[in-house]
């Protein structure tokens, strides 16, 4: 249904333009559910903005690539056209639901507005109360006509995907939709992002850092790296085996029911600026097995691996985790 | 209502305070405080010994402050004996004018400031943003009063277009519509030299809470539902943008008031300020304290709206 | 009612980052008005040797234009020198304008950090104060205390100061109030530090620079303060100031516009300079207000 295909997203800064999304590809099937995972810096974010063609700078374009949308391929629409698309074949909630709804305005207003601006007016308030009743919110009239202020986080989240969901649309896109929440309403959101999924037969693209999100939630999973994506995989057969030293380090950083405060781990360094990217792979300098003269020469292409999957890492399968060395 | 009601409860202890402070400068000002209360003008022995017996003067002091407090309260402000005339009626026959004047002020200061703001913030950076910065600084840095000097000598004696001194032709005032176009020709200069420094700063309040609005992240979650860039700025913007606008319009009013009594004198304007500037010359004190009264209340009352305004607008005022 | 009547000095943070002094010299406008100041004070302080003449004294030769010989900026109507008393206008411009903003600043720093720091019913009732007086309409309370109590130099200071101290007293109050939760302070207090010295040593310093931005707007509110009691001819009389020039001069609009010009140009561009001034710094300070797109 989505297909991103070497996208590329530039910002300038100043006179220079920073590549900050690199040669993106990835698809999303209806009823199925992609993450995109990455550390704050990696693009994942910058990715999504680029499927509405909307940045959260006014420095940011996409430079490069297509995005078909059930057989239409969105680069090159007008502005008018793009505005089509919003809010009615692609949906997007956003991490902080508190600063992404309208202070002034009541939720049930804002719910509506995605129906309004697509010139749904008749019924717009029955549907709304439909929308904010199959995100399981208590007594949807009353909620409707609350201010964001007067909701909880959780309550605001399920307001931004009722929004985003109000013309049903094929494909959901979620930035960080959990990072903001407490854990127990975490469960919540994430339990009720699955259920939308199964019974509107929708697809999602989840944007995350947390690999446990996506664990419990998506099929399939892209690990980017530095604005490009460094694996991909199903969802289990990554868990089991990763390829990539730096999927092998997230995984590594999770916290699973076996760690302790002794063996926490976390990938040492942090994510180049598009200013200074190393050359070859990407993630060389932060590489536990990198080895000169292979890794810091030409940037290594995405490959197919046999028994499903693909990655970019030219000593692919030589360790079961790079950083312990276990062959 | 409740915001309201509380509102109120907090605008009376305020009010109170004022009419005391004013009780303390009569009673703390050097010399006999009959003379602040009657003014330094010979008065009929009689007058003085009615006015000593009234407030209490041979009394302990908050005695005098309960009396005080009873005139204020009945709206009895005295008597000037430099006009002959009972204070409040004094002030009630110049109020019309001011009140032309600063609302004429206002409303200039709030549309072309707002205009200003928004154009400035729409296209933030060229040279317009350049040009309505200027304006700001240089707004809020001349003294109003001389920028009147410079309106009259520009536009009364270099070029003879408008008028310079007071609100309507002397001799053959033309009737009807013509007396009306009559009037705006000698408001026109006094309203633009008692907007300026007013307009300056709304202009630059309205622009930097637009460029804050504007940055917003329900802005982007709007854009991404579809909803136009018109419907942005009329739903979300400008509605955001209003309540911090608001608030410094209404709390700066003082600014309006003050500027008056300066632009009034420039301009020969037959109003409170006017009146404010010949009671100083003339040390015709009750008029002066009533004047300081009637203003001190104006700005708590102008306060007071502008909260309930702001809660109107944004429902998260008041109930933190 | 809490919003403030100088909105300028509200977005001013508590961050002092650093390269502070280096993106202020960046900034051309803020060294033109640092320069005009300069050039105000020099010849505020030189005045008896670049006035050439005695402003009091008039001569013989009344309503001289400028460009006159002896008088460039030309004469009033007693034939004193505009220039002269320009010169010497600055001296009571500057001195009301500083003295007043060092009184108002100290009280707003004194109250404020009381406030901030103690919090409870000492923070309640000196803000409702604080409040009361922010209601006070600034410019009609002077004049009438003024009118009511004599003028003088030192008089107008100390209304002045009186009426503008709440603006500096609400910032210190926020920043201290905040500095206080911060971790340095509670070492400093774990560390056996009294509160006279924790506020002195380890609070004040770190607020030192959103007090200076009010402080420059405050000496340009007083001066401006000060010119409208010098129209009113409430000023001192003792002394030549820019305001009452200004009063002198509208009498005489028609005749004599240099008598106007002057001394208001001479208010308008120092006032300005004290505004960028304020501006420069607290971009300075806060220079994400300026690089945020």
């Amino acid at each position: 249904m989505l297909e991103v295909r070497d996208l590329s997203v530039e910002i300038a800064a100043g006179r220079e333009k920073l590549r900050v999304v690199e040669g993106v590809s990835f698809s999303v099937g209806r009823g199925e559910a992609v993450g995109l995972v990455g550390e704050s810096g990696s693009g994942k974010s910058m990715s999504a903005f680029a499927i509405l063609n909307l940045f959260p700078s006014p420095h940011a374009r996409i430079a490069g690539g297509d995005i078909w949308l059930e057989g239409r391929n969105l680069r090159g629409l007008s502005a008018r056209e793009w505005r089509g698309v919003r809010g009615a074949q692609i949906g997007m909630v956003f991490q902080d639901p508190s600063s992404y709804l309208d202070p002034l305005i009541p939720v049930g207003r804002q719910v509506a507005e995605t129906l309004r601006a697509h010139g749904r007016n008749e019924g717009a308030e029955a549907r709304v109360l439909e929308l904010l009743d199959l995100m399981e919110l208590p007594s949807p009239a009353e909620v409707a006509r609350k201010y964001p202020h007067e909701l909880s986080g959780g309550m605001r989240q399920r307001i931004l995907i009722a929004a985003a969901l109000a013309l049903r649309p094929a494909l959901l896109i979620a930035d960080e939709p959990t990072t903001a929440l407490d854990v127990t309403v975490q469960a919540g959101i994430l339990d009720l992002l699955t259920r939308l999924r199964v019974e509107l037969d929708l697809g999602i693209l989840l944007i995350t850092h947390d690999l446990g999100v996506v664990a419990e939630t998506c099929q399939q999973v892209h690990v980017m790296y530095a604005g490009t994506i460094v694996e991909q995989n199903e969802v289990g057969a990554l868990f089991r085996q990763p390829r990539h030293p730096y999927s092998q380090g997230l995984l590594g950083s999770m916290l699973g029911p076996d760690s302790r405060a002794g063996n926490l781990f976390s990938i040492p360094g942090s994510v180049p600026g598009a200013r200074d990217m190393p050359a070859g792979c990407r993630f060389h300098p932060r590489c536990p097995i990198f080895q000169p003269g292979l890794c810091d020469t030409g940037e290594p292409a995405l490959v197919d691996r046999t028994g499903g999957g693909s990655d970019r890492c030219r000593r692919s399968g030589e360790f079961d985790n790079a950083w312990r060395r276990t062959a | 209502m409740w915001f309201v009601a509380r509102r109120l409860l907090h605008a009376v202890p305020l009010l109170f305070c004022v009419v005391v402070l004013n009780f303390v400068l009569i009673a703390a000002t050097p010399g006999d405080p009959v003379t602040i209360l009657v003014g330094d003008f010979p008065a009929p022995p009689g007058y003085v010994e009615q006015v000593k017996r009234e407030f209490g003067l041979d009394q302990p002091i908050y005695v005098q402050l309960m009396r005080y407090l009873g005139h204020v309260l009945t709206g009895d402000l005295g008597y000037s004996f430099a006009n002959r005339q009972p204070v409040s009626t004094l002030i009630l026959g110049r109020l019309a004018a001011t009140l032309e004047l600063t609302l004429t002020a206002l409303l200039l200061a709030s549309l072309l400031g707002i205009a200003l703001g928004m154009l400035a913030a729409r296209w933030r950076g060229s040279w317009l943003d350049s040009g309505v910065q200027g304006i700001a600084s240089t707004g809020y840095s001349i003294p109003d009063f001389w920028l009147g000097q410079l309106l009259i000598l520009v536009f009364s004696i270099w070029l003879g277009w408008l008028p310079s001194q007071g609100n309507m032709s002397v001799r053959g005032a033309p009737e009807g519509f013509a007396g009306f176009l009559d009037h705006l020709r000698y408001l026109l200069l006094p309203a633009l030299a008692l907007s300026f420094r007013y307009l300056a700063l709304i202009a630059r309040i309205t622009r930097a809470a637009m460029l804050e609005v504007l940055s917003a992240d329900f802005i982007l979650a709007a854009r991404s539902r579809g909803a136009s860039e018109t419907s942005v700025m009329i739903t979300h913007a400008l509605r955001n943008a209003a309540a911090p606008v608001i608030t410094v319009i209404g709390y700066n009013l003082g600014f309006i008031l003050a500027g008056s009594a300066l632009i009034e004198t420039v301009f020969g304007w037959p109003g409170i300020g006017r009146l404010l500037f010949d009671s100083i010359s003339r040390r015709d004190y009750p008029v002066m304290m009533a004047i300081l009264l009637m203003v001190s209340v104006t700005v708590v009352l102008a306060n007071l709206a502008t909260d309930i305004l702001h809660r109107a607008i944004d429902p998260r005022v008041g109930d933190r | 009612m809490s919003a403030p009547l100088n909105p300028q000095a509200e977005a001013i943070a508590t961050s002092r980052g650093p390269g502070f002094l280096r993106r202020l010299c960046r900034s051309r406008t803020a060294m033109l008005a640092l320069g005009f100041i300069g050039l105000v004070i020099l010849l505020a302080a030189l005045a008896p040797f670049v006035a050439g003449h005695d402003p009091m004294v008039g001569g013989d030769d009344a309503m001289l234009p400028p460009l006159s010989p002896g008088h460039w900026l030309g004469t009033d109507d007693l034939g004193r020198d505009v220039w002269a008393q320009t010169v010497y206008g600055a001296r009571v411009s500057l001195m009301v304008g500083l003295v007043t903003a060092l009184f108002a600043v100290s009280i707003g720093v004194v109250v404020g950090g009381l406030a901030g720091y103690y919090g409870g019913w000492v923070d309640t009732v000196l803000m409702r104060v604080s409040e009361f007086f922010q209601t006070l309409p600034r410019f009609v309370l002077a004049l009438i205390v003024i009118a009511l109590f004599g003028s003088g130099l030192w008089k107008v200071i100390f209304v002045i100061a009186i009426l503008s101290w709440p603006q500096t007293a609400r910032l210190v109050r926020a920043s201290v109030s905040s500095l206080r939760q911060q971790p340095f302070v509670d070492a400093a207090r774990v560390g056996g530090m009294g509160d006279r010295a924790l506020l002195l040593r380890e609070i004040l310093p770190n607020v030192a620079a959103p007090i200076i931005v009010t402080g420059s707007l405050d000496v340009a509110a007083a001066i401006l303060l000060e010119a409208g009691l010098g129209f009113f001819g409430l000023g001192d009389p003792n002394h030549i100031s820019w305001g009452s020039m200004l009063n002198e001069a509208q009498q005489y609009l028609r005749i004599a516009w240099w008598m106007s010009l002057f001394p208001g140009l001479a208010i308008a561009l120092t006032v300005l300079s004290f505004n960028v001034l304020g501006d420069a710094l607290n971009d300075a300070l806060n220079p994400r207000s300026r690089v945020r797109s």
